[in-house]
């Protein structure tokens, strides 16, 4: 039974029986008795200061039953947003956190920023209402780009953050680096861009928030990614509402890809309503609201450096970058492009010296936040594409020189110059392996063919590395992070044998309600059929930290690994009662517990059934079969790979045709195949979004969202994908008792700099910013000749 | 969307009848430009005529040459006709080719005319084929009938009854798509006529035109090489965040040799 269905089956998703049939259950699902519904008047200017707000006309609409302002929530004394993750800049002092009211108090400062909040019997009468809010505007100048945010006399976001700066935050050693970039026989250079990114999940955010003045206590269903730090920050740092006096439920959620981590204005808004008017608010986000509002992603400006000797060896790195965090700090803002973003520089490689500089700069735009990736996209494509780079300008071959440079497999534990050890890893055979699948060696003639048809084709090469199952909560702590990062999980037995995980974690398309049970059906002999998980609501699971930064498996399912050996442990000892044995003479295996040397034996089902019948039951041992551990993990678990992709470009057109894309991902230990093989198809098609076709843009006079619907933001189609060939290698962490690595963020980490590296050797040219849309190529493809032709 | 007053003839003459008396009335064909205009609160009629009821505007048929497809045809109709494809092929495929299949199936002819909107597809296959625009009170050559952005020959209360397409020796149409709308960047239509040499061009500029420099040349020689070197202008072009006009007019030259490459 557990060969088909424990670890390393490709089970298929127990969940989308209720998905693919249109049954599941999502916020906007959900309507409770007597129930309202607010609709939020939205700023028009990217940047302004309200003069005043006349509710008046709004308030006598039919319909209404509440319109709030700025001041409202303020008079009410409600906190602020928080931003959990404190940054210090290069001086010590504290990152600057200017106030992120739910509700603008006296001025906007991105388009879409909240000015005030009609609640209404209807959708429709809220919306109504809400056109006759009047609201005058004494309208200021905006910024929009992280460099001229960050320039002298550029529009001011916040008063207390002089320069727009939010910090200026430095990693590695700077006299070190200067000394080996002195030494350099060769330094390679560049300028890029990572382009801003709208995270765009399919079910857009939404909130249904009941207050019950009977027992003076909240409920709050949320598309949240993490129900029960939702609800500690609504409680402990802006409602100021005791913990037990609120449960956050999450129920099924269509994606997050980061964007549902955070506590926003206006589940918030909805939360401290719903007191105000004691009645249930509810709240969809538009489309266009979600692309006004959701945490944006990337946007850095960087300018990088790498270090060369004569054999192409890297000496040194150096980096500056600029990031925007938008307009207020959300709730993890400051540590993505930091601690998520540059000890991830050291990559797969020996590099003995970094140094990395980043300026965390206020804009007038929507805040960024981590989105798929947090940080290790931004340094991947950085060091692959300066990799990319230093090999041209040496002419070594660009899989040579990253093997060259790659930390060998026998170096592990490896120290890196900035902060991280890696654990375990094989670069070079994944490397190999990517090679000879994407058959590095018929490259010329492909290229060749291609020329014949009048196009231009290029190879592209990410080897990445990436650092994720975040992390061990004494080490997140130390940098600066406000939370701990343990996990819980619960695996509890019903008398007739089933059983119910219940996890911390939360899957909003991850498959964890298969993961997770295959791991009981493996280590508990458990049909995979009678296994039930559990998660996303703070009254029926233990606290828990949520899903981001790909830490389900590697830190939610050891905690139910540890939970299962609890169970064995409780199980033995009931078993040898029922077998009259000795505990030390019980054997277990996958469920079956048999007396050393004999062919007696109890299975978990009969023992389970015991321990809640307990007539015949060993005096030392309570009832029940029902263990919750809490795992911290002991470090961040390092996924690492190869992905090589060939283009073929038409430089009549200017029109990028991924021909050929090789994944090989080193997850550790894989639990479900398929579920594996679909985070890499998925993460792979939003890096092929972000370097081919999407890219947020602000009008940069009038702060101006251009790309506000799917008419001018272009998300990867199909037709846009190839078919992906995924291989895997496999070196288990050594650090979990499961032995993964995370897995979902990999394939958007990976593909950018594959892309690109590829588009520009197809073009013959030194660099593209992303995206690599129509027109760019095109006028890249008319200033350049083939690289055939050329060499 | 706000409130409106909802109307649905059964007939020509009475869909005729309510707009005449309601100038501020909009008529509903396949809605898939009006209906989210209206979600997003953009527009605000106090009526609303919807011709989804009317038999007569209904259907395909060829007559003496002419493939005759009804104002409230669906482009998947066309797209699916084996008499267009048949009579013209060029027509079928450019039909196919519009939005998506949720598009295909609600958009009509009539209605992405009569919007002329300026990337729309319909515009470049009436003007490049030559078609007549019959309505409720005239016939229009389509020549005449395309006066500018979301701008037509119509006159208030007149209503598209049917579009007459000539069959021509031989056309194709070639559309850069827009990577987010999937909507022409540059559509051409190029059509080998009785008349002579048609090219259409849409998305290009405000609203469909006829590229006259191109016609001269593939009238002399029907080949994609006789387009080399002609170059259309970038003057008046439309620009935006995904296509300079430069960059339009450097594709209406490549979709045009691409089309006449692909009339065979």
């Amino acid at each position: 039974m557990t060969a088909e269905s424990g670890i390393g089956a490709s089970v298929r998703r127990k969940e989308d029986r209720r998905f693919i049939t249109g049954n599941g259950r999502y916020t906007d699902d959900l309507n409770r008795p007597g129930q309202t519904y607010a609709f939020f008047v939205r700023s028009p200017h990217a940047h302004a200061r309200i003069k005043r707000v006349d509710t008046a006309k709004a308030a006598k609409m039919p319909g209404v039953v509440a319109v709030f302002t700025g001041k409202d929530v303020a008079d009410s004394k409600v906190g602020g947003l928080i931003c959990g993750w404190l940054i210090k800049s290069k001086d010590g002092s504290p990152h600057k956190a200017p106030p992120h009211p739910i509700i603008a108090l006296d001025t906007v400062r991105h388009v879409g920023d909240q000015v005030a909040v009609v609640i209404g019997e209807t959708l429709s009468q809220a919306r109504d209402a809400a056109e006759q809010v009047q609201v005058d505007y004494e309208v200021l100048p905006a910024v929009i780009d992280p460099k001229d945010a960050a320039a002298k006399g550029a529009a001011q976001v916040h008063a207390d953050a002089p320069g727009n700066l939010c910090y200026d935050w430095e990693l590695g050693d700077k006299a070190a680096t200067e000394a080996a970039f002195a030494k350099a026989h060769h330094v390679a250079k560049l300028d890029l861009v990572n382009n801003r990114l709208i995270p765009n999940a399919m079910e857009p955010r939404a909130a249904v928030a009941e207050y019950d003045f009977g027992t003076d206590s909240y409920t709050v269903w949320s598309t949240s990614q993490n129900p029960h730090v939702l609800k500690l920050l609504l409680c402990a740092f802006v409602l100021q509402v005791p913990e037990h006096k609120m449960r956050v439920i999450a129920p099924d959620v269509g994606g997050g890809f980061g964007s549902k981590i955070f506590n926003y204005p206006e589940e918030t808004v909805c939360t401290w309503a719903s007191k105000q008017i004691r009645r249930p608010v509810k709240w969809t986000a538009e489309r266009s609201e979600s692309f006004l509002t959701d945490a944006h992603g990337r946007d850095h400006v960087t300018h990088v450096e790498l270090a060369l000797d004569k054999d192409g060896k890297f000496l040194a790195m150096r980096v500056d970058t600029y990031a925007n965090l938008g307009a207020y700090l959300s709730t993890f803002a400051t540590s993505v492009p930091t601690y998520l973003y540059a000890p991830l520089l050291a990559g797969p490689y020996t590099t003995p010296q970094l140094y990395i500089e980043v300026k965390g700069v206020f804009t007038h735009t929507t805040p960024v936040d981590a989105y798929r990736g947090a940080g290790r996209p931004e340094a991947t494509y950085l060091l692959e594409r300066i990799v990319e780079t230093a090999a041209r300008e040496m002419k070594i071959d660009p899989a040579e020189l990253r093997r060259r440079n790659f930390i060998p497999p026998d170096a592990f534990p490896y120290q890196t110059p900035v902060i991280q050890q890696y654990d375990i890893g094989n670069y070079h055979a994944s490397l190999d392996k990517a090679l000879e699948m994407i058959d590095y060696k018929g490259f010329p003639a492909r290229r060749a063919q291609s020329e014949k048809k009048g196009k231009r084709r290029g190879i592209g090469f990410s080897s990445y590395i990436e650092a994720c199952g975040i992390a061990p909560s004494a080490a997140v702590g130390a940098l600066g992070g406000g939370v701990g990062l343990w996990e819980s999980g619960q695996v509890r037995f019903n008398p007739t044998g089933s059983v119910t995980i219940h996890t911390g974690s939360h899957s909003h398309g991850q498959g964890h309600e298969t993961t997770f049970a295959q791991i009981v059906a493996d280590k508990l002999g458990v049909p995979i059929e009678n296994i039930e998980v559990v998660h996303g609501d703070t009254d029926k699971t233990a606290f828990g930290m949520g899903t981001y930064g790909s830490r389900s498996l590697a830190v939610g399912g050891s905690a139910i690994v540890k939970a299962c050996d609890k169970i064995v442990a409780k199980a033995k000892k009931i078993a040898a009662h029922m077998l009259e044995a000795a505990v030390e003479d019980i054997e277990h295996e996958r469920g079956v517990f048999k007396v050393s040397g004999t062919d007696k034996s109890v299975n978990i089902a009969q023992i389970a059934f015991s321990a809640y019948v307990p007539h015949n039951y060993p005096a030392d041992v309570e009832p029940g079969l029902d263990e919750t551990a809490f795992y911290d993990p002991l470090n961040f678990s390092f996924p690492a790979g190869t992905h090589i992709c060939e283009v073929e470009v038409d430089p009549d057109t200017g029109i990028v045709e991924i021909a050929k894309w090789v994944a090989v991902d080193d997850f550790g230990t894989v639990i479900n195949p398929m579920v594996v093989e679909g985070q890499v198809h998925g993460g792979i098609a939003q890096g092929v979004g972000q370097a081919l076709l999407e890219t947020c843009v602000y009008d940069k006079q009038s702060g101006q969202l251009l790309t506000g619907s799917y008419m001018d933001y272009c998300m990867p189609r199909a037709d846009n994908l190839p078919s992906f060939e995924v291989g895997m290698t496999t070196t288990p962490s050594p650090l979990n008792p499961l032995g993964v690595k995370g897995c979902g963020e990999a394939g958007a980490i990976a593909a950018p700099p594959a892309l690109i590296n590829a588009v520009t050797d197809a073009l013959g040219i030194k660099h593209l910013d992303m995206p690599a849309s129509p027109e760019k190529v095109w006028r890249a493809a008319q200033a350049s000749r083939p690289r055939m032709a050329a060499e | 969307m706000y409130a409106f007053n909802y109307h649905r003839p059964g007939s020509l003459a009475e869909a005729a009848k309510l707009i005449a008396a309601n100038a501020e009335a909009k008529l509903l064909a396949g809605g898939q430009t009006l209906i989210p205009t209206l979600k997003q609160r953009l527009a605000q009629p106090g009526d609303v005529i919807d011709l989804g009821g009317i038999a007569e505007l209904k259907g395909i048929k060829v007559e003496g040459g002419n493939v005759v497809v009804g104002a409230m045809t669906r482009h998947g109709e066309v797209a699916a006709s084996a008499e267009v494809r048949k009579a013209i092929p060029a027509l079928a495929a450019l039909a196919g080719g519009i939005g998506d299949p949720q598009v295909r199936n609600l958009g009509t002819i009539g209605g992405s005319i009569a919007n002329s909107d300026p990337a729309a597809d319909y515009p470049a296959a009436a003007l490049g084929l030559g078609a007549t625009i019959h309505t409720s009170k005239r016939q229009i050559p389509a020549d005449k009938f395309f006066t500018g952005m979301f701008e037509t020959a119509l006159e208030e209360g007149e209503i598209i009854v049917k579009v007459a397409f000539p069959a021509p020796k031989r056309a194709a149409y070639q559309k850069f798509e827009n990577p987010a709308s999937r909507y022409a960047i540059v559509g051409v239509m190029v059509a080998e006529t009785a008349n002579g040499v048609r090219v259409a061009v849409t998305g290009a500029a405000p609203s469909v035109f006829r590229w006259t420099e191109a016609e001269a040349a593939l009238g002399k020689s029907f080949a994609a090489g006789a387009l080399d070197g002609l170059k259309a202008k970038a003057d008046g072009l439309n620009a935006d965040i995904h296509a300079s006009a430069e960059y339009r007019a450097h594709l209406i030259g490549v979709m045009a040799r691409r089309a006449v490459a692909a009339c065979g």
